[in-house]
């Protein structure tokens, strides 16, 4: 089945089995997402990509495209609900920009830019997390995992190894890694894995990289994450 | 160790769907999940270790590290504090020489609370090692403590320690209709199965588990879908604060409630049914083994149903582990799985892509009761009981401020303020209908009615008077829920934390007018955000008393500016003491003057 449908008035053609959000990434129509990555099963956790489809709220990165959708995204009040939402992730975990390797890389980051987010509004939760340096050439840092889920998904379903889980639940939930030390060292982990490239925020760095591209001339530096992720996205990593 | 992981194992039938009861089985042997049975249970079910940390993390009574032999959980439902369950820890904390939240050092008890156990009417309530312990008074308390003392085992202890009482206070067209094993399904074979769904959908019956979508439409849509197989799941995961009618059904009428399970079993051609037994139930397990045993033996389960060729339907039980979440459909699925009860995304609905990504029916404890009798009786004679919109009875919990806590059963329509005379309370401040997840209404809206069209309600009915603190149960929902938020989605998984501690700095009147503004603006957020029905009314509880009472909002703040959330100045103590200084300039201002 396909059609059309719109978003924002924009009447829009999309292809069978797309979902609402990438129907608009193809059509040029950027709508804010941290969880949902082309090419992997979506998640629908982020709920940053929370549209009106025929008045009913619901996420794009999951919810099916279908003839003569009226879609809804860009109005001042989704778009305060996206940048509460992004300072949630902000306060929920220890993201430190200036001192982060992957600024200016990071889609966390570039969001925050796009939703022009200026402090983080909701106090702090200071949560303890580890830093699971143990891997020769990966490293896992907590502090800025924000349970998107893709590293998971990247793992099971593209390098088929089930690497990463997300365990606990409510606000304790955490990264697992499958190993027995639970360290990353002992798990069957490349650096070859998309797992490790797929991390939207700095949790999963690749060893020795950081610094190649300087701080200012990186992807969200030069380009907003509203032009870099229609269409690029599932090649910008890297 | 690998003799009893691979006894359970076998139980087990090696299905990573049954990882939920392989993981109860150890915790119940080792009184936790042990490092050596994860990677057992890993091999033997053929699934990465995670997803065997990740369920051991989810519910709330699998343990990672070990709890005591005699493992302790005192409720803490809001019913359950207003009863005295501070006391009652206090003392089993000081009897027991164990510090709530710990383990004795000789590993002999852990004592814990825990969210609600099922057994609002009978508070101060708690559980060990899964069995209900209701009424704690003092005098049971220590009896409690010197039978733990001596190690006796829980089934040397005396009965009268365990006994759930069902006090049914008011039956009415449900509970007081006469039943007869079987009748149910030999009326739908006589009548015809299209014609038992035409009289289910002629008493617009709806859901009793809350939502209140339309019974009739379910099973039809579940009935045209191709594939097969198809289930049945009856949902006893009664986890609402407040509520405990599902219990009472599950305790006294459990055939009519297989049965409706089995009618829609022929309706929809189903084969296998399942009932997920909240884990605070336990005790009512086996009794229900039994029944289910009889019925196979008088021919209402198993191959060939009352000597039809072709009908087949079983029903099996499987225990929750303590995650109010797996009260939603697609959560409780994902939970029969053997994974963390995660509510699934829709659309596909359960109906289309349920259990195992088959088309399954997801239905209430109660609503099967009432479909038995829908089944005997024909619609019409439901449909003439109620309102247009919510067709005949609905069965409260009533618990909470009253003198007669119980079961009653009510038309569709009652006013709220006719139930607070039967059950007798009195000098009420308000009532919250629903639990957590519905709608506390003030002393000045009592003529609502208990309906789909104005208060909807799973069954849990809480009344305070005017002793009471609306911040207190403000909280204790509010807390609930973050405690409760599978943490899938931001805005519940962090909204619900920041929701908790923002209620909690008005309360502690560290409020500002800056503050309830906040405070509002972020319930509005979570609800319209969240993934779920959970994260969809976790800041009920905020919304309806600031509604209900919001002068008591504004009595509570204590500045109309800023005001900070912590003390600036004791913050400091620790910098004071290092550097030896008590002298003012040592001391700093809450808020520049």
């Amino acid at each position: 089945m396909s059609g059309t449908l719109t978003i924002d008035g924009k009447t829009i053609p999309f292809a069978a089995g797309q979902s609402v959000i990438e129907a608009a990434r193809c059509a040029g129509i950027y709508i804010p997402h941290l969880c949902h990555k082309p090419g992997y099963a979506p998640h629908g956790s982020c709920k940053l990509c929370t549209v009106f489809v025929n008045g009913r709220k619901t996420s794009a990165c999951t919810y099916p495209a279908a003839a003569d959708q009226n879609v809804v995204s860009d109005t001042p009040e989704l778009q305060q609900d996206r940048l509460r939402l992004t300072q949630m992730l902000f306060v929920e975990g220890n993201h430190f920009c200036p001192s982060c390797e992957k600024s200016g890389n990071c889609q966390l980051q570039g969001v925050a830019y796009h939703l022009r987010m200026l402090d983080n509004h909701y106090p702090h939760f200071y949560p303890q997390r580890q830093v699971d340096a143990s891997h020769p050439d990966i490293l896992l840092d907590h502090n800025r995992c924000i349970f998107c889920n893709l590293c998971v998904r990247a793992s099971r379903d593209h390098d088929g190894k089930n690497v990463f889980a997300i365990a606990g639940r409510g606000i304790n939930k955490r990264l697992i890694v499958n190993s027995a030390s639970g360290q990353l060292k002992d798990s069957d982990i490349s650096i070859d894995d998309q797992a490790t490239q797929v991390c939207p925020t700095g949790a999963i760095l690749v060893k020795r990289t950081g610094y190649q591209v300087p701080i200012g001339e990186r992807w969200y530096d030069r380009q907003p994450i509203s032009e870099l992720a229609l269409g690029k996205e599932d090649s910008h990593e890297r | 160790m690998k003799t009893f992981v691979d006894k359970v194992l076998a139980q087990a039938e090696f299905q990573p769907a049954r990882l939920l009861e392989v993981l109860r089985a150890v915790q119940a042997e080792f009184r936790h999940i042990p490092e050596p049975a994860i990677e057992l249970i890993a091999v033997g079910l053929q699934i990465p270790r995670t997803q065997i940390i990740a369920v051991a993390e989810f519910y709330s009574f699998l343990h990672l590290a070990p709890q005591g032999r005699y493992e302790l959980y005192i409720a803490d439902s809001i019913t359950d504090r207003m009863l005295g369950n501070q006391q009652v820890l206090e003392a089993l904390a000081a009897r027991l020489q164990v510090a709530v939240g710990g383990v004795r050092g000789d590993g002999l008890v852990s004592l814990n609370r825990t969210a609600c156990t099922g057994m609002c009417d009978q508070g101060p309530a708690g559980l060990v090692n899964g069995y209900p312990l209701p009424r704690l008074t003092p005098a049971k308390i220590d009896a409690l403590a010197a039978l733990i003392e001596k190690q006796v085992p829980l089934n040397a202890w005396p009965t009268e320690m365990f006994r759930v009482e069902e006090p049914i206070c008011r039956p009415d067209l449900l509970l007081n209709q006469a039943f007869v094993n079987g009748a149910a399904i030999q009326a739908s074979f006589a009548r015809g199965l299209a014609e038992t769904l035409a009289e289910l959908d002629a008493s617009h019956l709806r859901g009793r588990g809350g939502a209140g979508f339309k019974t009739a439409l379910k099973w039809r849509s579940c009935a045209q879908q191709a594939a097969t197989p198809r289930y049945v799941i009856c949902n006893a995961d009664e986890g609402e604060p407040g509520t405990f009618k599902d219990r009472m059904l599950l305790d006294l009428y459990p055939d009519q409630v297989f049965e409706g399970m089995t009618v829609c079993a022929a309706i929809i051609g189903s084969n296998h049914g399942l009932i997920y037994l909240r884990a605070e139930y336990l005790f009512l397990r086996d009794k229900l083994l039994a029944v289910l045993q009889a019925r196979r033996e008088q021919g209402l389960l198993g191959q060939a149903i009352l000597g039809r060729d072709g009908f087949d339907f079983d029903i099996e039980i499987r225990m929750g582990a303590g995650a109010y979440i797996c009260g939603e459909a697609s959560a409780q699925i994902e939970s029969l799985e053997g994974k963390p009860g995660i509510p699934r995304t829709k659309p596909p609905n359960s109906v289309v892509c349920g259990y195992q990504r088959k088309p399954t029916v997801v239905d209430n404890v109660e609503t099967f009761f009432a479909a038995t009798h829908i089944a005997i009786q024909g619609g019409q004679w439901f449909a003439a009981v109620g309102t247009p919109q919510s067709t005949g009875t609905k069965l409260l919990s009533i618990s909470g401020d009253c003198q007669r806590p119980g079961i009653y059963e009510y038309p569709f329509g009652t006013p709220v303020r006719t139930i607070l005379q039967e059950c007798g309370a009195e000098d009420v401040m308000g009532v919250q209908v629903g639990g957590p997840s519905g709608t506390f209404i003030s002393n000045r809206e009592l003529d609502r009615v208990v309906a789909f069209e104005d208060l909807s309600t799973a069954g849990s009915f809480m009344v305070f008077n005017r002793s009471r603190n609306l911040f207190a149960i403000a909280q204790n929902f509010t807390d609930f829920f973050a405690h409760e938020s599978c943490g899938f989605c931001t805005p519940c998984r962090v909204g619900t934390s920041l929701l908790k501690n923002q209620l909690a700095k008005i309360a502690d009147g560290l409020g500002a007018a800056e503050d309830l503004t906040e405070l509002s603006a972020l319930c509005e957020v979570v609800k319209n955000n969240s993934h779920c029905g959970l994260g969809e009314s976790a800041a009920n509880p905020i919304l309806t008393t600031l509604l209900s009472y919001p002068e008591l909002y504004l009595q509570q703040l204590q500045y109309q500016e800023f005001a900070p959330a912590f003390d600036l100045d004791a913050t400091l103590a620790a910098a004071r003491r290092l550097a030896q200084r008590e002298d003012p300039a040592a001391h700093l201002n809450q808020v520049e003057n």
